[in-house]
């Protein structure tokens, strides 16, 4: 690899790691609402959340420039009270990956969350814990496999995502060029499909040690979480 | 301590309206399934806010429909073992069992986990996950969970229903255990007369959502008006023992009670360890004298209390052997051939193969 392919590399590492941190929080907080409680509007937000799955990804991209952009109600909002700008900035290119990812991120974690045995929960309360322990001791780990799942499903997108980051914050080298992007710049200008290709091939292996990672912690957290051995014995 | 129930509550067209309360000491909640037993447990843990009623605790009032408190289940501090387990399948049994210590400082009743682990036999299982566990291992688990969370009072709906009869065994031996290692107030749910016969001192007979009777074991099972709640029950007496001695060679187990003693077959409890036998009056004969060349094994002399009135050719005759009391049911020709009457020496008869400790009935 050379020192301009790394540098794609590492900021497209960059970008999906603090778009799926970043998306994390609110995902489970959107997940647990979906899978455990009714409130009016469940529909509604249960649609929003997957808007991003059936849209173009243009269309999201064009909105949060729209929203985010420096002219932008949300974007002049941040510029003028906190200096933040995040359009045509790595960060705005994070946001991009975050929305685009985060229907995948709740759809797996709502599953396994709604899989949990309330009961369980009751259990726990009867052994003194509080809304907070029960959680954090017994909701969350044992929706860990549908939590690993959400993560990485959501990493691999954010390591694909191209419509929505190249709308919202353009294709700028080193800042928000990211791996699909630098791969499109490249199909642009004569001769430069070689170099495509290399960098077509470290984004196959990416995507590959992303998904035998995933499949690797998915059949660890399961095992556990049904109440075996995460090894497994014999 | 005193554990006091009063609860109202409605589940579509079931209706639960039902009191009781109770000392220290186990009290069974016994019933057909339907009887609303599950609910009334749950309503006393805090899992469910019934629409009427009040539920104390030692004066502490944990539920009052008119005054809108419900005290939260995690802050009753009672500990529960429920029917399914419900141990946590992402822990080992380690973990499960000191649970309630990440939100609990006053963690330990009952001794400290060494000696719940040793009491219900945990030490080989720490390190294993519920997953691999049997049913009864599950519910051994369930129950020192329970313990260890420094309990005031301890809820056990039917911890027994879904194990095999060999395994009900396994887990009634340590329930029994406890029963005399724990001071507190003890709820057991269950439809089974034998396991309320072991283990309860006293009976809350439940049938569709109301209380029908309370009392000790014998006094309600036995009540001849209740049999529709009950179903079959042969009158007979519940007597304390412990275990003397073990004849392996003959599989026979001597058990020691204030009056004598029991040659008993059966037996899986060591030395010491207490044993309840329930003696059906019918198994119990009657002999002036003490017979020789004879198969029975118990002969226990005894003193006539009371004789019963006739009913259908049939009297219970009330015995004491020594301090404990023993019901002898014979028939009224009998009694009068041998002219029993209050204050006469007698001998009772027990055949040892009658005292099957599973065949409560």
């Amino acid at each position: 690899m050379s020192a301009l392919e790394l540098d794609i590399v590492l900021l497209s590492l960059k970008v999906a790691l603090w778009s799926v941190v970043a998306s994390l929080p609110v995902a489970l907080a959107v997940a647990y609402l979906l899978a455990r409680r009714d409130f009016p509007g469940k529909s509604l937000l249960d649609a929003v959340v997957h808007l991003p799955l059936v849209l173009p990804p243009v269309v999201v991209g064009y909105f949060l420039l729209v929203l985010l952009g420096r002219s932008g109600p949300i974007g002049a909002w941040l510029e003028q009270w906190f200096g933040v700008v995040v359009a045509f900035r790595w960060t705005g290119a994070a946001i991009a990956c975050a929305v685009m990812g985060f229907p995948l991120m709740v759809r797996a974690m709502r599953l396994s969350i709604a899989a949990i045995d309330p009961k369980l929960e009751a259990a726990a309360a009867t052994l003194g814990a509080g809304r907070p322990g029960i959680l954090f001791a017994v909701t969350l780990p044992l929706a860990l496999p549908g939590i690993v799942t959400g993560v990485l499903l959501s990493f691999a997108r954010s390591l694909g995502e191209f419509g929505a980051t190249i709308t919202f914050v353009s294709n700028i080298p080193g800042e928000t060029q990211t791996l699909p992007l630098a791969i499109y710049a490249l199909t642009q200008v004569p001769g430069g499909d070689a170099a495509a290709l290399r960098l077509c091939i470290i984004s196959i292996v990416l995507s590959l040690a992303a998904l035998l990672a995933s499949e690797a912690l998915v059949r660890r957290a399961s095992r556990r979480a049904l109440g075996y051995d995460a090894v497994g014995r014999g | 301590m005193t554990l006091s129930v009063e609860v109202e509550h409605e589940l579509g067209a079931f209706r639960l309206d039902a009191a009781f309360a109770c000392e220290s000491g186990v009290t069974a909640l016994f019933g057909q399934s339907g009887a609303g037993k599950t609910t009334l447990v749950n309503a006393i843990a805090g899992l469910l806010r019934p629409r009427r009623g009040h539920i104390e605790f030692n004066g502490e009032t944990l539920f009052d429909s008119a005054c809108g408190m419900h005290v939260p289940a995690r802050k009753r501090r009672f500990g529960y073992v429920f029917q399914e387990g419900r141990l946590f399948p992402h822990l080992t049994v380690r973990q499960n069992l000191v649970f309630s210590r990440m939100f609990r400082r006053v963690a330990y009743g009952a001794g400290g986990l060494d000696h719940i682990v040793e009491l219900l036999g945990l030490g080989d299982l720490l390190h294993r996950r519920p997953g691999d566990l049997s049913g009864g291992e599950r519910q051994r688990v369930a129950l020192g969970r329970a313990l260890l969370a420094g309990p005031r009072a301890l809820l056990l709906d039917e911890p027994l229903a879904s194990l095999d009869a060999h395994r009900k065994e396994e887990v009634l031996r340590y329930l029994e255990l406890m029963r005399e290692e724990i001071k507190i107030p003890v709820v057991y749910v269950s439809h089974a007369v034998e396991e309320v016969v072991r283990l309860a001192d006293t009976v809350v007979l439940m049938s569709a959502g109301r209380v029908v009777a309370v009392g000790n074991v014998e006094e309600v099972m036995g009540r001849p008006d209740l049999r529709p709640a009950v179903g079959v029950f042969e009158g007979g007496t519940v007597i304390d023992t412990r275990v003397a001695a073990q004849d392996m060679d003959d599989d026979l187990a001597t058990l020691a009670f204030d009056g004598g003693t029991l040659t008993v077959t059966n037996v899986d409890a060591l030395i010491g360890e207490p044993v309840r036998v329930r003696i059906r009056a019918r198994d119990v004969s009657i002999a002036l004298d003490a017979p020789s060349r004879i198969s029975i094994q118990n002969v226990l002399p005894a003193k006539v209390v009371s004789i019963g009135a006739p009913v259908s050719g049939v009297v219970d005759v009330s015995l004491a052997v020594g301090g404990t009391a023993l019901r002898s049911r014979v028939t009224k020709r009998a009694a009068n051939q041998l002219a029993l009457a209050p204050g006469r020496e007698v001998y009772a008869l027990i055949k040892a193969v009658s005292l099957d400790r599973s065949g409560a009935r």
